[in-house]
C-alpha cells in the first residue's frame, strides 16, 4: 500500500483488532518465519510448474494480508524463472454475502495491473482459507473486472470448515482446527513480524459472535468469511 | 456515523475521512468495464425532490444505481404534493412502500430533520432551504483533497486518510442564502482547513460570528492568502429585497475575473457548486480555466454520494 495508514487501521474489523501481545498469551505458533518463507517458495514453484513458466499469470492479493503475500510470491517467481508477474489487489468488501449483518465496512484497495485480467490466469492470494465465502466473493468481483482464462486460489493456511464448494490450488499448510479456534497470520509488512498463530477464540468478543452466529459472518475468528 | 446525514456538523473528523476514503476507492469504478457493484441489491432509495435540481438528483440517482439499489424518483410537480399533500403524509407513503433510504431536497430548512423522525430508513439531506447541503460539502472536500493530496507524495491515492489541515479556503458571495457555504464551513473546519467568508455585509447571516471561520468584506485582500476560492451563486430566486445596488456593482467587488485570478497563489484552485451565473460571480474565462474544478466536482459527486449511500445503507447498525 502506498499510503500512510496501516492496513490494520483500515480494517478494524478484519482480524486486525488484537495486539501481538494479547495474541501471544494464549496461542501457539504453528508456522514460524522460516516455515512461511519455505511454504511461499514452494507455492511459487508450483505456480510456475502448473502455469508452464508463469506466463500470462496475474497475482491478485485479497486485502489485507493477501496483498503482501501476492507480492512475495511474485518476487519468488521472478527469482526462479526471471519472469515478471504482474501483481495487484482485489477488495471483496462490496461483494460479501454478509454485508447486511454488520455495520458497513471500510473498503480495501483494488488495484488491477495495467494490462488487465482478460485472457490471463489469475491466481487469487489470501492468508487463510476457511468457509470459502471470501473466495466466492472474489470470484464475483473478478467477474466485474474482466474475463480471465482461468482462476486459481493460493492460500498460506487452509484451516478447513468449508461452507461452499471451493478448494485451494496452492496451500502453504493444511491446519486442522476446531471452529472455536482462531488462526492469525502475521506478516512483516502489516504486523511487523512473520508468524501463524493458533489460539482459542473463547473469551474474545469476536469469538462470542462467531459462536452465536455460525456461518453468519463474524470474520475475526478466521479472516475468511 | 449517525444513521442519517442531515448536517455536515454531525460528521466527526473520523466520519468525514471514512466517507472521503470510501469515495476514493469507489471513484476507481469509473475506470472499469462494468461500472456497477452489487452492494445495495434489493434496497430501495427514494429521491424526494420538492425543489428543482439537475446535478444533485442525477448524481444521487447514478450513485444509487451503480450500487444496484432500486431508485424511485419523486418530484413535487405532478405528484399529490401539487394537490396539497403534507410532508408527513408523503413520508408515511414512503414508509409504507419500504424505502431504505430517502434523499430529500426541500425549500424549507429543517424538512429532512422532520422527515427523519417519521420514517425508519436513512434520510440524506440533499439541500434544505438555506440550511445545509452536506453531500455538496463532502464532494468539495473530496475535490480539494484530490488536488492538494497529490503534493504530499502519494500520487495514486490523492491523500487517503489525510484531512485538509492548514489549507486556506475562501468562500465568496451569497453566504446568506447558501446551504453550500454553511455545510462547507462546518465540514472544512472539521477537516482542519482555515475558512474565510467574503461577502457584502448584507449577504452574511446574522449569527455568522458563531461559525468556526473568519469573515472579511474585501475580496482582493483575501485572494493572495487562499489555496482554494469557492464562488457561490447569487441566488436571485431567494432574494426578495435588494441586497446590493446592482448586479454590475456586485460583480465588480465580489466577482472573480481574470485579473483577480492572477492574484491567487500559483497552485490555487477555483471551485463553484453550480449552477454558475457566468459574468456575475464568476467570469466565463475563469470558469473555463484549468484552475477551475467545476466539472471535476460533478464527477466526484457521484463517488462521494455512492460512499454516503454505502455507509448509511450498506450494512446494519452504524458504520465505524
Amino acid at each position: 500500500m502506498t499510503h500512510g495508514v496501516s492496513p490494520a487501521d483500515r480494517h478494524p474489523d478484519s482480524a486486525g483488532d488484537m495486539t501481538g501481545d494479547e495474541d501471544r498469551q494464549d496461542s501457539k505458533v504453528v508456522l514460524e518465519r522460516a516455515e512461511i518463507s519455505r511454504a511461499l517458495t514452494r507455492i511459487a514453484h508450483e505456480i510456475i510448474e502448473r502455469t508452464r513458466g508463469a506466463e500470462q499469470v496475474v497475482l491478485l492479493g485479497i486485502p489485507t494480508r493477501g496483498v503482501p503475500l501476492a507480492e512475495r510470491l511474485a518476487a519468488g517467481i521472478r527469482q526462479v524463472e526471471g519472469a515478471h508477474v504482474p501483481c495487484g489487489s482485489l477488495d471483496i468488501t462490496m461483494y460479501r454475502d454478509d454485508l447486511r449483518l454488520r455495520p458497513a465496512r471500510t473498503l480495501g484497495e483494488t488495484l488491477v495491473p495495467a494490462d488487465g485480467i482478460d485472457g490471463k490466469t489469475v491466481v487469487l492470494v489470501d492468508d487463510v482459507l476457511y468457509s470459502g465465502r471470501t473466495a466466492r466473493a472474489a470470484l464475483d468481483a473478478l467477474n466485474d473486472l474482466g474475463r480471465p482464462r482461468a482462476v486459481q486460489l493460493a492460500v498460506l493456511v487452509d484451516r478447513g470448515h468449508r461452507e461452499l464448494p471451493i478448494r485451494a490450488d496452492y496451500v502453504g499448510k493444511n491446519l486442522p482446527t476446531s471452529q472455536q479456534e482462531m488462526v492469525r497470520v502475521l506478516l512483516a509488512e502489516t504486523d511487523g513480524e512473520d508468524a501463524v498463530l493458533l489460539g482459542h477464540a473463547a473469551g474474545h468478543p469476536a469469538g462470542a459472535i462467531r459462536r452465536t452466529a455460525p456461518g453468519a459472518g463474524a470474520d475475526t475468528a478466521g479472516r475468511d468469511r | 456515523m449517525k444513521p442519517h446525514l442531515i448536517s455536515a456538523a454531525d460528521l466527526t473528523r473520523q466520519d468525514a475521512l471514512l466517507v472521503l476514503d470510501t469515495a476514493d476507492e469507489l471513484s476507481r469504478l469509473s475506470d472499469r468495464p462494468i461500472k456497477k457493484l452489487p452492494t445495495l441489491r434489493g434496497r430501495t432509495v427514494v429521491n424526494l425532490f420538492f425543489e428543482d435540481s439537475t446535478r444533485t438528483r442525477i448524481s444521487f440517482e447514478a450513485a444509487a444505481k451503480r450500487l444496484s439499489a432500486d431508485v424511485i424518483n419523486f418530484s413535487a410537480k405532478g405528484s399529490s404534493v401539487a394537490k396539497g399533500e403534507s410532508l408527513k403524509d408523503t413520508a408515511l407513503t414512503l414508509e409504507a412502500m419500504g424505502a431504505d433510504g430517502v434523499v430529500i431536497r426541500h425549500s424549507a430548512s429543517g424538512a429532512p430533520h422532520r422527515l427523519a423522525g417519521w420514517i425508519r430508513g436513512s434520510v440524506i439531506n440533499a439541500g434544505d432551504g438555506s440550511h445545509e447541503h452536506p453531500t455538496q460539502a463532502l464532494l468539495d472536500a473530496f475535490t480539494i483533497r484530490r488536488r492538494f493530496g497529490r503534493r504530499s507524495g502519494t500520487p495514486s491515492r490523492g491523500g487517503t486518510g489525510e484531512g485538509l489541515d492548514g489549507l486556506r479556503v475562501t468562500i465568496v458571495g451569497d453566504v446568506l442564502h447558501s446551504r453550500v457555504a454553511r455545510s462547507n464551513v462546518w465540514l472544512l473546519h472539521t477537516l482542519g482547513a482555515e475558512v474565510t467568508l467574503v461577502a457584502p455585509p448584507t449577504l452574511l447571516p446574522v449569527a455568522v460570528d458563531t461559525w468556526p471561520c473568519s469573515v472579511s468584506y474585501n475580496l482582493d485582500a483575501s485572494l493572495p492568502k487562499s489555496d482554494v476560492v469557492m464562488m457561490l451563486r447569487v441566488q436571485r430566486e431567494r432574494m426578495h429585497t435588494a441586497f446590493f445596488p446592482s448586479v454590475r456593482e456586485y460583480s465588480r467587488r465580489y466577482g472573480l475575473d481574470g485579473v483577480r485570478l492572477r492574484q491567487l497563489p500559483d497552485d490555487a484552485i477555483v471551485m463553484h457548486p453550480g449552477p454558475m451565473n457566468r459574468g456575475v460571480e464568476i467570469a466565463a474565462d475563469v470558469a473555463d480555466s484549468p484552475r477551475s474544478t467545476v466539472v471535476e466536482q460533478v464527477s466526484n459527486g457521484v463517488s462521494v454520494r455512492m460512499a454516503v449511500l454505502y455507509l448509511l445503507l450498506g450494512g446494519s447498525g452504524e458504520a465505524q
